[in-house]
């Protein structure tokens, strides 16, 4: 019998879909803001120990982006650990520690390689090349970058109807003017200092060796969940201050890569195998229908 | 012969108009228990799901920003999906495999598999902040290629199309399409291998989509292999649920008579057996697959704490024990074992995914700052799954799902496997299914006589 035009057509249209589609997932289009090495990133060093907790940040952040601005005289508020909300993109704790009281912003961490952006099927969420995670309105509300933050930042509005995704986009609006973020410019005790996110390491290690025994020998963000632009110093161990150590060192696209990697190999191996085994059957079947004709 | 289901070929829209007139008409009983429950419940849900649509996510489901998942993506979609899992097993085995043996609950499958895919997949709709984008994976506003769910969004879309193709012949056939149905069978193969390779890929795919959910997941479940988990999950969590349809369908009086095909019913007996056998094995390996993954993640000091017995109780009470009932029943041909150890089963890929979603999920949370699903979560779950069964039940009632396909269809197959030489797939005439070696020689005979 052989192979006829009929099969041979089908075989080949079904490697062209195959191959096709395993292209849209090469590999090298795999990692969220690849290449962050090379890139002068921008982010904001966070030096809790000159933090005096006046939520002059909350305020600038909210008149920045039109949210509603809080009474920062009202300290009632740090009563409870707060989260960012759909309408705080910014707020600042208050803990006991041994060290006395520390004062602790939280805000988007803008990961060098973010799972927020890997995990968003229509690219709403961006690595800008300045540094910012920002969030776009093609996004469909699928909240699976919420699932995916290590840090538990982006906030949806539940209760609208054309419901938007909420989080700190390190004023990007303003760093395009080549101005610095709002909290940064805002803050009166230098707690804040916005630069490169190399410069900003640098500086935290010079602040580290120059007062010794002042910090706890750690920059928060410099490796966690494979680096953020957000980077904190503290003199207290940083899970007295609301802090996750156990994040590890991985980016967090990387624990997805190896499935992803997976899906053109199954694309392209499982219609050929599938395909063999069909073809097999019915060599099987065809032999013994003739031998009954015999 | 009650396979027949148009006396003639219908050649004008007049006919067509007539004849869907005359199908549209209830068939069988109206008023029975399950209507009496579920007809009120999938009103009441269709109002709350234009609430929803008007008023927003929050008005009706308690997601919150610590649990951005609730019952509808962690029942509805990820146990929807593992439940039509059995469409593309079974077409494996029958269109790839060609075990003729099978043919009488493939369909069955198939059409579950779709319907699931239609509702539950569907279901994401409403789960959808801003619904209205669902498009936009689709039509190319930005693609976000690296992200798992790109990849779930679209092989739901493709297989939902393949499995469309899978169980189209069935239509043509209830419509007395003669030429189109040719078309459309020509095409089942094709969907078959493509459907099981996105089945494949996106079952697993469900699973990965918590990898990133790296620290909020209870150690004892996240594992790097959560979507192999998940994958050879949707095996046997798809063969329990055909195994369950083909009792109620089979065993109870739920569809109109004369679509339970007489011979389809009697091999039901016997294919209950090896369904159960191929159940208890893919349940073995994913006994072994959970305990190597213990193992490796060394984390065996959290079995005593009560996570741990909440864990034990989905490894050992809901995936072990249907185990070994399943091999028990197979062993003595015992049909109630197979059916407890389907439902169990169930049961154990329910709570498995509900774990992953919610219980697991953030399990260090204090009991108050946990997920509850709403009462309008919930009537609006039960909705999607009634209606799912009303149409699965309206379908089966008209088309030959669990009835052999008319004459001419059977005929137009063994035409074409024929011409390729081929046994015919398609059921025969007089000839019983369960008698597999009889079946074979007259099989030859009818094709020898084509031949010629």
């Amino acid at each position: 019998m052989g192979i006829n035009r009929r099969i041979f057509l089908k075989g080949l249209g079904m490697g062209i879909a195959g191959a096709t589609s395993g292209g849209l997932l090469l590999p090298k289009r795999l990692m969220a803001g690849e290449g962050a090495a090379n890139k002068e990133f921008m982010g904001v060093l966070v030096d809790t120990t000159r933090c005096v907790g006046c939520r002059s940040c909350e305020m600038a952040c909210a008149e920045a982006h039109n949210l509603p601005v809080p009474d920062i005289s009202d300290t009632s508020v740090f009563e409870k650990k707060r989260s960012t909300s759909e309408r705080q993109w910014s707020v600042v704790n208050r803990f006991q520690t041994a060290k006395g009281e520390v004062f602790a912003k939280k805000q988007c961490m803008h990961c060098n390689q973010p799972g927020c952006v890997s995990a968003c099927p229509v690219k709403a969420m961006e690595k800008r090349k300045e540094g910012p995670v920002t969030w776009d309105t093609n996004c469909m509300g699928c909240r699976y970058c919420m699932v995916s933050c290590p840090f538990d930042i982006p906030q949806f509005e539940h209760h609208s109807f054309a419901p938007k995704l909420q989080k700190c986009n390190l004023c990007w609006e303003r760093l395009q003017k080549g101005e610095k973020p709002a909290c940064v410019e805002a803050c009166p005790a230098e707690a804040l200092a916005f630069g490169t996110r190399r410069g900003l390491i640098e500086e935290a290690n010079r602040r580290i060796y120059q007062n010794d025994g002042k910090y706890v020998p750690h920059i928060y963000g410099e490796h966690e969940a494979g680096g953020t632009g957000y980077l904190y110093l503290s003199a207290v161990p940083f899970e007295q201050i609301g802090f996750r150590t156990d994040l590890g060192t991985t980016a967090y696209p990387e624990y997805t890569k190896g499935f992803l990697y997976s899906v053109p190999v199954v694309l392209l191996l499982w219609p050929a195998f599938l395909g063999g085994i069909s073809a097999l059957t019915k060599r099987k079947e065809k032999i013994s229908s003739e031998g009954g004709k015999r | 012969m009650n396979n027949t289901t148009t006396t003639d070929e219908i050649k004008s829209f007049k006919d067509l108009f007539i004849f869907l007139r005359g199908e549209l008409k209830p068939k069988g009983k109206i008023v029975t228990p399950f209507n009496l429950i579920s007809a009120p419940v999938i009103i009441f849900g269709a109002v709350l799901i234009l609430y929803r649509f008007i008023m927003g996510l929050g008005a009706v489901a308690n997601s919150s920003s610590e649990y951005p998942w609730g019952i509808w993506i962690g029942f509805i979609v990820l146990v929807g999906v593992a439940f039509a899992g059995g469409a593309y097993v079974t077409a494996f085995v029958v269109y790839v495999l060609r075990a003729e043996k099978y043919h009488s609950i493939v369909r069955m499958a198939v059409l579950n598999g779709f319907l699931a895919y239609v509702f539950y997949a569907g279901a994401i709709l409403l789960d959808l902040g801003r619904w209205w984008n669902i498009v936009n994976p689709i039509i190319g506003n930005k693609l976000g290629v690296n992200s798992v769910l790109f990849l779930v969004a679209w092989h739901f879309l493709l297989y939902m199309i393949a499995q469309f193709i899978e169980i189209s012949p069935a239509f043509a056939e209830w419509l007395g399409l003669k030429r189109i149905r040719k078309f459309l069978s020509s095409l089942t193969l094709g969907a078959v291998i493509i459907g099981i390779t996105l089945s494949t890929l996106h079952q697993s795919g469900l699973g990965a989509l918590f990898l990133m959910a790296k620290w909020k997941i209870h150690p004892l479940w996240y594992t790097e292999f959560i979507p192999l988990l998940f994958f050879v999950s949707s095996v046997f969590a798809g063969l329990s649920v055909v195994i369950f349809i083909g009792t109620i369908s089979y065993n109870y009086h739920v569809f109109d008579k004369d679509r339970i095909d007489p011979e389809y019913r009697q091999s039901w007996d016997d294919i209950l057996f090896d369904l159960g056998k191929a159940c208890s094995i893919a349940l073995f390996v994913y006994f072994f697959l959970q305990v190597l993954v213990l193992i490796h993640g060394r984390h065996w000091a959290l079995l005593n704490t009560a996570m741990g017995y909440w864990y034990l109780t989905e490894v050992m009470g809901l995936v072990w024990i249907p185990c070994l009932l399943f091999a028990w029943g197979v062993k003595y041909r015992n049909p109630a074992s197979i059916r407890i150890a389907a439902v169990l089963t169930m049961i154990g890929v329910i709570i498995n995914r509900i774990n992953y979603s919610i219980v697991a999920y953030k399990w260090y949370l204090p009991l108050q700052e946990k997920y509850l699903p709403s009462w309008m979560e919930v009537v609006i779950t039960l909705a999607i799954v009634f209606t799912m069964i009303w149409v699965f039940r309206w379908i089966v009632n008209r088309t030959p799902i669990l009835c052999k396909p008319p004459v001419w269809a059977m005929e137009q197959e063994r035409e074409e496997e024929s011409k390729e030489g081929l046994l015919a797939l398609s059921p025969q005439l007089g000839v019983t299914l369960a008698d597999g070696g009889k079946l074979i020689e007259q099989k030859n005979k009818v094709n020898t006589r084509t031949l010629r």
